[in-house]
């Protein structure tokens, strides 16, 4: 037991924790503190080895060169600059925007703020820990705190730079929808070497949010990463994540499902090649029932070569009485070798017996009468197994609803791949 | 046009010999036919013409006016001008039949040294070319054969022969599937990509498609190589006889 809260304790020592918000702060770390830092042997920890984000400090991480035009470029968004973490004023658009109030903890933190931080997180440690996530919760050094109204005017962009070799951020986020409120959240970039980050989303009533995020490109950064969304009766929770390269990246979506006629749906494509390092990328999902006729689905795709791995824990829990549940997980390698690996996990926990519940999980290589068939029209090898990849990947990518961001996303997904050749 | 000459094929794995020394000359500009039982090799011929991997070429040659097909990769034979038009097309999810197309046709132009086209060039040569072929533009915007039916399948690789412009098209059994309504709409895209410097291999089961699709030749294919060659004529004789008088003549059965 002492060896635990030492290795915590020595976790924490080296961090400071942003300003205000003392009393969740406390109560994380006395959670963090009480689950301790995991190790392999942890059941949600076998497949991802943690050691590197329990280390005191970050290994060093290169950041990769600036050669693309930066995403959602020509896009008409609110943007909100992160150097490493540290906010950045003069890169990122004022803080303002109808329909919505922005503010930041290491600003000013207002009374709803105060109200929703840490709750979601804490919440979402039972029936599985999350460490990372109380972690963050005790030492965010900053984050967006953004409350919506109505419809916001624009979408907002967190853009995540990565400039240090050994930054090591802690950022904390909560996103709160009244009713009937909307927003686009567009997430874009590494952050640092080492990125902690956690972001709570509160949905009222009839509130709809859409989350699209970019992960990569820098091969040798680590990132955990949590989202905790709780959607209210009729409210919609679309969250998307494309990751490219990545020696770590364990991104965690804990949604909670609380009222009647509710639509949630997270879904994710990860593309590793383990030439141009190592990489790492593990989806750990777990969306809880308790309303009537809700609907979740989960679809998430790897596309993995030369030695990547990819994991996928998702689970859904319908509760007593959720019932005409619409639960649907689909999580799908396509290993580009015999080198890569996927691991998945799928899990079903119903309590409820008017429901519909399905899940799958496949892992299979390209397909060779496609491949022929492009090949016979004059398509380069190399070009044919691009398009089957983005046909792999086509059930993950129609779930961002707006078409300019999906061809934005389309085309970065091209980029890589072109420059991923064998 | 194709010269192929003393083909042997045999599958990779495995010793099943499918090609036994076949022969056929297809001239410029002209339309030939192979009919012949089921397990004659005339899929298999086609494959290994296109390049699918799978098969092993023991011996012979198949030349592409005057280019040895067989060493090529097979987009590079579809550069040269071959298209094989399949029995059964493939279904692409997630991959837009215009992405796919220009790909292809870019792709082509560029391995022949050509300027690629831009997005409105192409646009408005696909949409020209499938008025033609009376293809709905909605067709054009599905994923690549995803949920079309037989017909629409076996019209989209009529588009794409009319895209490509191919010198050489061989097609797989494109009446397999398809009701007569369908097979009529098929046959005319054909024979509106009939011309002078264009010459077609029809492989079928039945004389009905070659109704609509005259052939200068017919071939008889059975054990893996060309039989006996006539003309038109030869396929009403086999719709009429079946193929056992050819077969005993080579001292071959049907049942095999």
């Amino acid at each position: 037991m002492a060896a635990k809260e030492e290795m915590v304790a020595a976790r924490l020592a080296g961090l400071t924790a942003g300003p205000g918000l003392s009393g969740p702060r406390a109560a994380a770390r006395a959670r963090l503190a009480a689950m301790g830092l995991p190790g392999r042997r942890d059941e949600y920890w076998r497949w991802t080895d943690p050691a590197a984000l329990n280390a005191v400090t970050p290994a060093p991480a290169t950041a990769a060169a600036e050669d693309e035009a930066p995403l959602f470029d020509a896009l008409d968004r609110l943007k909100i600059v992160f150097v490493d973490g540290v906010f950045d004023a003069a890169a990122s658009d004022d803080l303002a925007l109808s329909g919505v109030e922005i503010a930041r903890i290491a600003d000013k933190i207002p009374g709803w703020a105060e109200a929703l931080y840490g709750t979601l997180e804490a919440a979402g440690q039972d029936p599985v820990k999350r460490p990372f996530a109380a972690l963050n919760t005790a030492q965010a050094t900053d984050g967006v705190l953004i409350r919506v109204t109505a419809a916001a005017a624009k979408p907002i962009n967190l853009i995540y730079v990565h400039k240090s070799e050994l930054s090591d951020p802690i950022l904390h986020h909560l996103v709160q929808l009244e009713p009937g409120a909307e927003l686009t959240l567009l997430e874009t970039g590494p952050a640092g070497a080492r990125f902690n980050k956690v972001m709570e989303v509160d949905l009222a009533a009839g509130a709809r949010f859409h989350h699209i995020r970019a992960q990569g490109p820098d091969s040798e950064r680590r990132a955990v990463t949590h989202v905790f969304a709780r959607v209210a009766e009729k409210a919609l929770f679309k969250s998307f994540t494309v990751t490219v390269n990545g020696a770590l990246t364990r991104n965690e979506a804990v949604i909670d499902i609380i009222g009647n006629d509710a639509v949630a749906h997270v879904a994710g494509a990860a593309l590793g090649d383990g030439a141009t390092g190592a990489f790492l990328h593990d989806d750990t999902v777990f969306v809880t029932h308790a309303g009537l006729r809700c609907e979740s689905r989960q679809v998430f795709k790897k596309v993995l070569k030369h030695g990547a791995i990819g994991t996928f824990q998702g689970k859904i829990l319908v509760k007593p009485g959720a019932q005409k549940t619409d639960g649907y997980q689909i999580s799908q390698s396509l290993l580009l070798d015999d080198d890569s690996q996927f691991l998945a996990k799928p899990e079903l926990e119903i309590y409820a017996d008017d429901v519909k519940c399905s899940h799958g999980s496949t892992t299979g290589a390209i397909d060779e009468t496609a491949l022929f068939y492009l090949r016979s029209r004059g398509v380069p090898e190399e070009e044919a197994k691009g398009l089957l990849v983005l046909s792999f990947l086509a059930d993950a990518i129609d779930e961002i609803e707006d078409a300019g961001l999906k061809e934005e996303i389309v085309a970065r997904l091209e980029t890589w791949l072109s420059r991923h050749r064998d | 046009m194709l010269e192929i000459n003393n083909l042997h094929v045999k599958l990779e794995e495995g010793e099943k010999v499918i090609l036994k020394g076949m022969n056929l000359t297809v001239e410029t500009g002209k339309v030939h036919a192979i009919m012949g039982p089921n397990g004659s090799g005339k899929s298999t011929m086609s494959y290994v013409l296109a390049g699918r991997p799978g098969y092993t070429v023991t011996a012979g040659s198949a030349k592409l006016q005057g280019q040895e097909l067989l060493d090529m990769e097979p987009e590079a034979r579809a550069s040269a001008g071959l298209f094989l038009a399949f029995q059964y097309p493939v279904e692409i999810p997630g991959v837009g039949n215009m992405t796919f197309l220009r790909t292809a046709l870019n792709a082509q132009r560029k391995a022949r040294g050509d300027d690629e086209l831009s997005a409105g060039e192409f646009l408005k040569l696909v949409r020209d070319k499938a008025k033609s072929l009376k293809i709905d533009a909605e067709m054009l915007k599905r994923p690549v054969n995803v949920g079309f039916s037989g017909g629409e399948k076996k019209r989209n690789e009529i588009l794409q022969m009319a895209m490509l412009e191919p010198k050489m098209c061989i097609l797989d059994e494109t009446d397999s599937g398809l009701d007569v309504d369908a097979m009529r709409l098929v046959s005319e895209g054909v024979n509106a990509l009939r011309s002078e410097g264009r010459s077609f291999l029809v492989i079928t089961h039945y004389q009905r498609l070659l109704d609509h699709i005259q052939p200068d030749v017919v071939h008889i294919m059975a054990d893996g190589r060309i039989l006996h060659t006539g003309g038109p004529d030869l396929a009403l004789e086999v719709e009429k006889n079946g193929y056992a008088e050819i077969l005993a003549a080579h001292g071959l059965t049907e049942a095999k």
